[in-house]
């Protein structure tokens, strides 16, 4: 009895120190997350506060907060960064590319899952040792294969969808055929006595039990587009077709010392993507989580 | 016999007359393939044969459309290693990259994805505030950053202000050839270990609670729980990630080429800047496609390393 007292007063001693050390720990947690969260944020902040201040404010007061807050500087910027054309085209560019990419992509890895015919393997095969290929290695000659196009007339924008939807094959088909993967094939035999087809089992059963799926590589897949840059300035050559990232890097260029216009610029590009990311949070990281890892 | 060949095609005359097989060939081989089709002949038409074609550009001195393509087999290699000093420069500074981007932002999203691991309470915001510049545009995070590495109105300007220094921080950071380089890969790294962070701290919740447990158990430090708990559990992700981000490091060219093009001088040039401005700018297509050869071959050898490092017995 006493023993047992002992053993738990010991413990409860032991439990208060340990419980107390933990606290403290969590407080060093606290402190370092919060200083990293600073150093992730304080940026961003600074770039929000400029982009309501005038030239002039920024000048005397480049770093804080505003003390006079104006907004101008998103309609000018809105006028003379052309937004309206851009910010439409990057829509353009982010909507058909993920339809393009889940309507074929699905279609693909649903066969590569579900049907197994023969030669999957080996596909699957090319696919993997496709998506080691870097980019570096064709684009010269793709560039000389997409202006060819272009000269037939085909339009240079649905050229561009081309290439993004065609890059991001490898990925999309790796992350929809894990997940189709996994579906118990009862519900699709079960289907098929009912006299469902190819086509019906697709949409009626599989893709609405893999929409997680198609919504980890819609957001992969749209946000690279939006962010792209490298192939809309490589592919794309007419203004009116600019997408946001190379009209801004031309309109940074243009407006190199106007950093009231510029940081209003950066907040409308990064303002949808914002939007978007806070809605979906726990998507977007784990969407993107999955597409670094299965790459 | 011929009861039996009437059940059983064996021909392909008789396979097609046959109803069943008829319609399992359809279902089971025809319809998938036409459904893989569109991707993989477009992934074919897009990346793999311009791929091939770059191989074989590279063997040449083709200078753009409406010049004649001469076969010179190995020339431009030849050229590349043992003549041109920028592409030596642009290689150095390619590993270099690599060196900062395996080391920086892996201690820094080890030992955040730790700190977050501990903590129950607010994990989430700090997980989505930390993950944030992941998701920016390359143009975006490159403007912010010029802005706060701008000598008279950044972030040097205003430490030496209060300080009361002159010159000593508000220096022009992108602008000098001994500073360019780390500056560019610094903003890159802010942009990214975030992307690294999140990876490790999934990694680090799949760990069983049971382990850590029996760390405690055995009177593990925390520095000990990590080496013998965390660090292997999470050691695939972490393997994964240094040929992943090695292989990366040899592709980098959005920030460097937003911020100084490679500049000054070639202090900040890297392989993927200098094929650009060589393809692009100067249309020497053959000559840029034997560095886009030259920089797949770099990244085949780091994936066969990994490779083979994992049939040795590397858990990977």
């Amino acid at each position: 009895m006493t023993a047992i007292g002992k053993v738990s007063l010991q413990d409860a001693v032991l439990q208060r120190g340990r419980s107390r050390e933990r606290n403290r720990l969590l407080v060093f947690n606290h402190a370092v997350l919060l200083l990293l969260t600073a150093f992730a944020i304080v940026p961003l902040l600074v770039l929000a506060f400029n982009s309501v201040k005038t030239n002039l404010e920024i000048g005397q007061n480049p770093l804080g907060p505003p003390i006079n807050i104006v907004t101008d500087n998103f309609p000018n910027a809105w006028d003379k960064g052309k937004f309206a054309t851009t910010m439409g085209n990057s829509i353009i560019y982010v909507t058909a590319t993920i339809a393009a990419e889940l309507v074929f992509g699905g279609l693909a890895a649903y066969a590569l899952a579900r049907k197994r015919p023969p030669g999957s393997d080996a596909l699957m095969l090319y696919f993997l040792v496709a998506s080691t290929i870097p980019l570096w290695m064709y684009i010269v000659p793709l560039f000389v294969q997409i202006n060819a196009l272009k000269r037939l007339g085909i339009d240079a924008r649905f050229l561009l969808i081309m290439v993004y939807v065609a890059g991001n094959a490898p990925l999309t088909i790796f992350l929809l055929r894990s997940y189709m993967i996994d579906l118990p094939s009862e519900l699709e035999d079960a289907a098929r006595v009912d006299g469902a087809n190819e086509f019906q089992v697709l949409t009626r059963i599989v893709i609405p039990l893999t929409m997680p799926g198609f919504l980890t590589v819609g957001l992969v897949v749209g946000l690279g587009v939006w962010n792209e840059f490298l192939l809309a300035l490589t592919f794309i050559h007419d203004p009116n077709q600019y997408p946001v990232t190379t009209s801004f890097y031309k309109f940074v260029d243009r407006f190199d010392r106007d950093w009231a216009l510029t940081s209003a610029g950066a907040v409308i590009i990064i303002f949808p993507v914002m939007v978007l990311f806070l809605a979906l949070q726990r998507q977007f990281i784990n969407g993107l989580a999955e597409g670094g890892i299965k790459t | 016999m011929a009861v039996l060949t009437q059940n059983k095609p064996t021909t392909i005359l008789e396979k097609l007359n046959d109803e069943t097989w008829r319609r399992k060939f359809l279902r089971n081989i025809l319809i998938p393939w036409l459904f893989i089709a569109p991707l993989l002949i477009l992934h074919i038409y897009v990346v793999t044969v311009p791929a091939v074609q770059g191989i074989y550009m590279s063997m040449t001195d083709w200078k753009g459309v409406g010049q004649n393509a001469n076969f010179i087999g190995l020339e431009n290699y030849r050229e590349l290693f043992f003549e041109d000093e920028t592409f030596g420069k642009a290689l150095g500074n390619n590993i270099i990259w690599m060196i900062f981007f395996l080391t920086v932002p892996f201690v820094l999203a080890l030992f955040a994805a730790t700190m977050l691991s501990q903590i129950k309470r607010g994990g989430m915001i700090y997980r989505s505030i930390l993950f944030i510049p992941y998701v920016l545009a390359s143009v975006v995070t490159i403007t912010i950053w010029k802005n706060l590495l701008n000598p008279q109105r950044g972030i040097g300007a205003a430490l030496d202000k209060m300080l009361g220094l002159e010159d000593a921080f508000g220096i022009a950071y992108l602008g000098r050839s001994e500073s360019a380089l780390m500056s560019i890969a610094f903003i890159d790294n802010w942009h990214f270990w975030g992307f690294l962070m999140i990876l490790f701290l999934a990694a680090m919740q799949a760990i069983p609670p049971v382990l850590y447990d029996a760390a405690k158990i055995d009177g593990a430090n925390r520095w000990q729980e990590f080496r013998h708990v965390t660090l292997p559990g999470i050691r695939p992700v972490v393997l994964f990630m240094f040929m992943m981000v090695a292989i990366w490091s040899f592709l980098a060219f959005d920030y460097i080429f937003l911020s100084t093009q490679g500049g000054p001088g070639g202090a900040s040039e890297v392989i993927a800047t200098l094929l650009y401005k060589n393809a692009f700018f100067r249309f020497e297509a053959g000559y840029g496609a034997a560095m886009g050869v030259v920089i797949s071959i770099f990244a085949g050898f780091i994936i066969m390393i990994f490779v083979t490092l994992r049939r040795r017995g590397w858990d990977i």
